[in-house]
């Protein structure tokens, strides 16, 4: 704030400040002399005959316009307010925030801490860590993946098992904690409109959906030469890069013909964002044993 | 406190500002009420009766093995009998306060600060106070001579036994005031070891303490001060509304008079001029000057007066309950009682009547079975590996009974519309239970983009109680 505001708005606000509370004061002891005396009417004189006294303020009253303005000077002596002076018990909201912060960690941390040694197969089993995952599930994923962990267009499904980045406990881990770039690069320019659609035909063919096998054909050359670095000679795909399976039923972008021309051509751009420093080891524990146990504990 | 305040005389003006400071701060005299006996002293205490075995009682009481009433702040819940209140049933407290409202309007409307003079905690509390003063400090000229005497053993001894009743009964009723929020056994097993949570003990001392004091120490300047009911309720006084009433006519010219003499033939009214009337007033004012806002209604200087027209041989009612019309046009009861009603008291009770019919039903007709649907926001429609689509929901389910019940779920409004996975649920009892929900629909079933259905959550076995949410299923492009 420095660099846009000068040094002179603090002296001006002070000035105010400083000005306000003394105008409060005379105020008040201008007001406070008279206390003794005859009863003295205001003069004014309303519905035929309905006046006014001029008697001084109630003590109560006058006592709390008093416990205002010790409490405003108080107030501005401890916590920041007057000009830019920060006030001597040194006050932030930044502060706060960290203690309560702190305190929390406090109280919650032992709840987390207690899954931490446990290994991912043996917390997924623990009712009580489900729900705890749960809940962190909804607040922090369930945005993306929807509450029901099975995903949406664009964003993978977390209860089947299909894994782009390896579904053991360790890749579900390094995804929460790293996040995952998933980058589909464009071909429509290499590849040309209709080497596009061959290899859409292909890629359609893998997964024995409908196509046309002529195209099929000349795509299964493209594919080779253009397609394998990612997807593997077997379109099995590649867990490290990301690089997804075509030759089973799911599909994060759609099946249809205009979906994979559309991949194909433009290319696709997935993006997992860091939970890691957020989230901490032992919430990132519970959330990935969460997660791992939605495709594989018994009877799923 | 003895040095401020004076002691007032029988019938002494109590409202002349003291001359010797020539302040113009008014110093409080305290006032030393003579007690009485009489027709609406005996309403009082049947409303003091009442009214406190219903406040000390009811956390006592029992139902379905808990706290018959029970506003548990900790756990949300408010437990009246057989009922909970969660706090989505926000809207019947606010019935109810207008409905407290109302009842203020009416009641005021027809026979003035009926509340005030008979049901108000500030009258009852200081009702119940100044029986254990008169109880230990004797009778209002005892307490006066005691409060001017100066501080020896036996004032102390006296001083002190008096505070220190009206301060077990302030913590009694403090403790029992906060017994309708928190469990009262608890309160019980921690008032054993006294080992009360913060909160509660303040709220034990904090509501004591008020009761103390206002009871026991500002008793009437809490009416005359503090109190907005007391300032607003003549607004809703009228010429017809019942006040209570000196009749000036048949009183003045006031004066004493010997017993059996025929005050016409001395050239005066019926009023002797005792003082009693203001000796018992609580307010410490003379209903002899009228109509006065400081006047709660208590109708003790009814009973007084009454006593002293027996002694008199004269007949009752110099000071009686009439109104401002009656007392003009020398109205009897009848006439009195032919304009209760009216345009004003028809309207308020009207409306009274209907709100409190609206509660009635609105309690009868409650549902206690609670569905909130909330649709995934950034998951739309999603394409299965079958051409389906499925929309995932979550269902915010409250079971307000205190029993178990087991739920089903189903939904409609698309063809082929179903959901996947498990449709029944066990509620807890009194407990909350959030599902998420896959509902799908075959591919092609609808057209692409939002399309209206319906949830609908029903008991197992109690087939009347049904929910029925609405939703929106999207099927995308």
């Amino acid at each position: 704030m420095a660099d846009f505001v000068s040094g002179f708005w603090n002296v001006y606000v002070m000035g105010l400040v400083a000005l306000s509370l003394l105008f409060c004061l005379f105020i008040l002891l201008s007001n406070n002399k008279r206390q003794t005396g005859p009863v003295e009417l205001h003069g004014h004189v309303w519905d035929e005959n309905l006046a006014e006294y001029n008697n001084p303020l109630p003590r109560w009253w006058l006592y709390l316009f008093w416990i205002t303005l010790i409490f405003g000077v108080v107030y501005l002596v401890m916590y920041p307010g007057f000009g830019n002076k920060p006030g001597v018990l040194g006050w932030t909201s930044v502060g706060q925030y960290q203690v309560e912060q702190a305190r929390a960690a406090e109280r919650y941390g032992p709840i987390f801490a207690k899954y931490s040694q446990m290994d991912v197969a043996a917390v997924a089993a623990d009712p009580d860590a489900e729900g705890m995952g749960q809940r962190l599930f909804l607040t922090y994923c369930s945005q993306c993946h929807g509450s029901a962990a099975t995903g949406a267009r664009g964003f993978p499904n977390l209860t089947d098992k299909v894994w782009h980045w390896g579904g053991e406990p360790e890749a579900i881990s390094a995804t929460i904690v790293g996040g995952r770039m998933g980058v589909m690069t464009p071909f429509g320019a290499v590849l040309g409109g209709e080497g596009v659609k061959d290899v859409t035909h292909y890629v359609r063919s893998l997964s024995n959906l409908a196509h046309d096998s002529l195209r099929s054909q000349r795509g299964a050359e493209l594919f080779a030469q253009n397609c394998t670095a990612c997807h593997g000679a077997d379109a099995k795909g590649n867990p490290m890069l990301g690089a997804p399976d075509l030759t089973d039923d799911y599909w994060l972008w759609g099946s249809s013909e205009a979906s994979i021309t559309e991949t194909v051509t433009n290319g696709r751009m997935n993006q997992m964002p860091a939970f890691g420093e957020f989230l901490g080891e032992d919430k990132v524990h519970l959330l990935t044993a969460y997660i791992w146990g939605l495709s594989n504990k018994q009877g799923k | 406190m003895s040095e401020r305040n004076q002691a007032v005389g029988g019938s002494g003006d109590q409202t002349t500002k003291p001359e010797a400071s020539n302040s113009l701060y008014e110093v409080r005299k305290k006032l030393h009420v003579r007690s009485i006996t009489g027709a609406f002293t005996n309403w009082r205490w049947i409303l003091v009766w009442v009214t406190q075995i219903i406040f000390y009682g009811t956390p006592w009481l029992v139902w379905n093995d808990r706290q018959a009433v029970l506003l548990h702040l900790t756990e949300r819940k408010f437990y009246i009998f057989g009922w909970v209140f969660w706090p989505q049933d926000v809207f019947y407290l606010a019935i109810l306060l207008i409905i407290s409202a109302y009842g203020l309007f009416f009641f005021t409307a027809v026979a003035g600060r009926l509340w005030c003079g008979y049901a108000c905690p500030q009258t009852v509390y200081t009702e119940i106070f100044m029986w254990i003063e008169e109880k230990i400090e004797g009778d209002h000229n005892k307490r006066r001579k005691l409060a001017e005497a100066p501080l020896d053993g036996a004032k102390f001894a006296k001083r002190a036994t008096k505070f220190g009743a009206w301060a077990l009964l302030s913590l009694w009723t403090g403790f029992t005031f906060v017994a309708y929020f928190s469990p009262l056994d608890e309160l019980l097993q921690s008032a054993t070891t006294f080992s009360f949570g913060g909160w509660e003990i303040f709220w034990i001392l904090f509501y004591g303490a008020f009761t103390f004091v206002f009871a026991g120490i500002m008793r009437e300047q809490v009416c005359k001060y503090m109190c907005p009911y007391a300032r607003f309720q003549g607004v809703m006084f009228d010429p017809d509304t019942l006040v209570i009433t000196y009749d000036e006519e048949r009183g003045e010219p006031r004066g004493n008079r010997k017993k059996g003499v025929d005050p016409r033939s001395v050239g005066k009214g019926d009023c002797v001029d005792c003082g009693i009337c203001v000796q018992v007033c609580p307010t410490g004012i003379d209903i002899r000057k009228g109509l006065q806002y400081e006047c709660i209604g208590c109708a003790a200087c009814i009973d007084a007066c009454d006593q002293v027209m027996d002694r008199m041989n004269y007949p009752r009612g110099l000071i009686r309950y009439s109104t401002e019309n009656a007392v003009k046009k020398h109205w009897g009861m009848k006439e009195i009682l032919a304009h209760v009603a009216r345009p004003r008291t028809l309207i308020y009770g009207g409306v009274l009547v209907a709100i409190c019919l609206g509660l009635f039903i609105g309690l009868a007709t409650r549902l206690d079975l609670r569905v909130d649907v909330i649709r995934d926001r950034a998951s739309l429609g999603q394409e299965l590996s079958d051409g389906s689509i499925e929309n995932v929901f979550r269902l915010q389910i409250m079971n307000m009974v205190e029993h178990q019940r087991s739920i089903s779920i189903a939904v409609s409004g698309i063809e082929g519309i179903r959901i996947e996975g498990e449709t029944k649920l066990e509620m807890p009892p009194a407990g909350t239970q959030s599902v998420n929900v896959q509902v799908r629909v075959p591919a092609s079933a609808a057209a692409p983009g939002s399309h209206p259905i319906m949830f609908s959550v029903s008991v197992i076995g109690d087939e009347a109680v049904v929910v029925e949410e609405k939703s929106t299923f999207i099927l995308p492009l």
